[in-house]
């Protein structure tokens, strides 16, 4: 289904964005919830054009472009995929080829599939090839075993507590959360209390012009919490950002690319470059989907995010490996 | 060959004397512990524990198995037991010694929760 798609804005918020038509045609076709479900990652009410004009444009434009790419589960090798190395190697061939060259990658969690040192030391391996900064906040199966020692001995050693962190590129805000750890029976994802302040503590200073990017493992908002695709405390969180104008939530977990757009926040999911998951509630659990191996790369894929000074929302642009 | 069934029907009601001596001295745990100590299986499957609930006698061990293509854990809600990550088909295993009841859950995957009562 996302064979025809590829290159393509799905979600193209700068060119005619959160216009009223469009969000409310999203918002019907949705029905009641306020979810906007995006069939094979296409939102209808939102134009589509093809990626390299958009790279073009945003390269004339010298605001911020960065990749955002998840869930690669190297160490994974059962049937739904059984290279993903090689997938992870064609996402970064993918991004050496992007016309706009991004400033940075984020990788939003599942570096690894079973935290052993090995799967870390080869996705750094791969990534190198792309000769970027790579920002990282972890999912949970990067956090086995030894609540997280490993993952902040790597990636998090600037990090607070569990490894959360800010940082700023070009006047825009970009925040690391972890809502992986302590996870309780029954619940969802968990920010916890010590997150949540520093998190308000953050944010205080900065003026509701400037532009926020937050960037976590599990959805920060809930998609399905059956499957426990939803973060228990996200509420909180998204009240400390409501004095912002622009806020994109950047997030993996669920292998599949969804979308959302509440007020002046724009959530996003990333596919993953290791394997696809079910549509929520498609299946009878989330594990692996397997698909024919020529489709794999068709349902695998990146998220490049664009920044243009003087607009809003982001655009951001999900594209298949195939 | 008469003697000897004669022996079993006076030795039965002496062991069923005895069992209830020391039941009332609360060993039963105890000899039930001996008599049944046995194994039961959990299979993790679909995200899910089969049984989710099981009722033992003290001394059973239980054994989980992950037969999925992702990884979980066995973590009681109480940290009485916790099983490092188990991949595709590997095992955990811990004998229950106290009766109680014991929830637990998949602390990657926490909607996945299950309960063993120990009798």
């Amino acid at each position: 289904m996302t064979k025809n798609v590829k290159d393509e804005i799905l979600h193209d918020h700068n060119q005619d964005g959160i216009d009223r038509r469009g969000f409310l045609k999203c918002m019907a076709w949705a029905g009641t919830g306020a979810l906007c479900v995006m069939q094979g990652g296409v939102l209808k009410s939102y134009s589509l054009s093809r990626l390299s004009d958009l790279g073009g444009n945003a390269a004339a434009a010298g605001e911020l472009s960065f990749v955002q790419i998840s869930d690669s589960h190297m160490g994974f090798n059962k049937p739904a995929n059984p290279d993903v190395a090689g997938t992870l190697k064609a996402a970064v061939d993918k991004i050496n080829g992007l016309s706009a060259a991004p400033e940075f990658l984020l990788h939003t969690g599942d570096i690894s599939h079973l935290s052993k040192p090995e799967e870390f030391d080869t996705v750094d391996q791969i990534l190198k090839a792309t000769g970027k900064e790579v920002f990282f906040v972890p999912g949970e199966h990067d956090v086995l075993n030894d609540d997280g020692a490993q993952f902040r001995e790597r990636y998090g050693k600037a990090a607070k507590g569990a490894g959360w962190y800010s940082f700023e590129k070009k006047g825009v805000h970009f925040i690391g959360l972890v809502n992986v750890m302590n996870l309780k029976a029954g619940g969802l994802g968990t920010l916890g209390h010590e997150q949540l302040e520093w998190l308000e503590d953050d944010v205080k200073r900065l003026k509701s012009s400037t532009p926020i990017v937050v960037f976590a493992h599990i959805p920060l908002w809930t998609v399905y919490p059956d499957w426990g695709w939803g973060t228990e405390d996200s509420a909180q969180a998204l009240a400390y950002l409501k004095k912002f104008g622009s806020v994109t939530v950047l997030n993996g977990h669920i292998h599949q690319t969804l979308q959302k757009v509440e007020g002046n926040v724009t959530f996003h999911t990333a596919a993953s470059t290791a394997f696809p998951q079910p549509e929520p509630g498609k299946a009878p659990s989330p594990g692996p989907m397997k698909v024919p191996a020529e489709q794999l790369r068709s349902v695998l894929g990146i998220t490049d995010v664009n920044y243009v000074r003087g607009q809003q929302a982001l655009a951001v642009v999900d594209s298949s490996l195939a | 060959m008469r003697r000897r069934v004669w022996i079993v029907v006076l030795a039965a009601p002496m062991i069923a004397a005895a069992v209830l001596l020391v039941s009332g001295t609360r060993g039963l745990a105890a000899s039930a512990e001996q008599a049944q100590a046995s194994s039961v299986e959990v299979k993790i499957d679909n995200f899910s524990f089969g049984p989710a609930a099981l009722t033992v006698t003290v001394g059973t061990t239980v054994t989980w198995t992950n037969r999925d293509d992702i990884p979980h854990t066995v973590v009681s809600d109480d940290k009485v037991f916790k099983s490092k990550v188990l991949d595709t088909d590997e095992k955990f295993s811990f004998t229950f010694t106290k009766p109680g009841t014991y929830g637990y859950f998949c602390s990657i995957h926490p909607k996945m929760t299950g309960k063993v009562v120990v009798q």
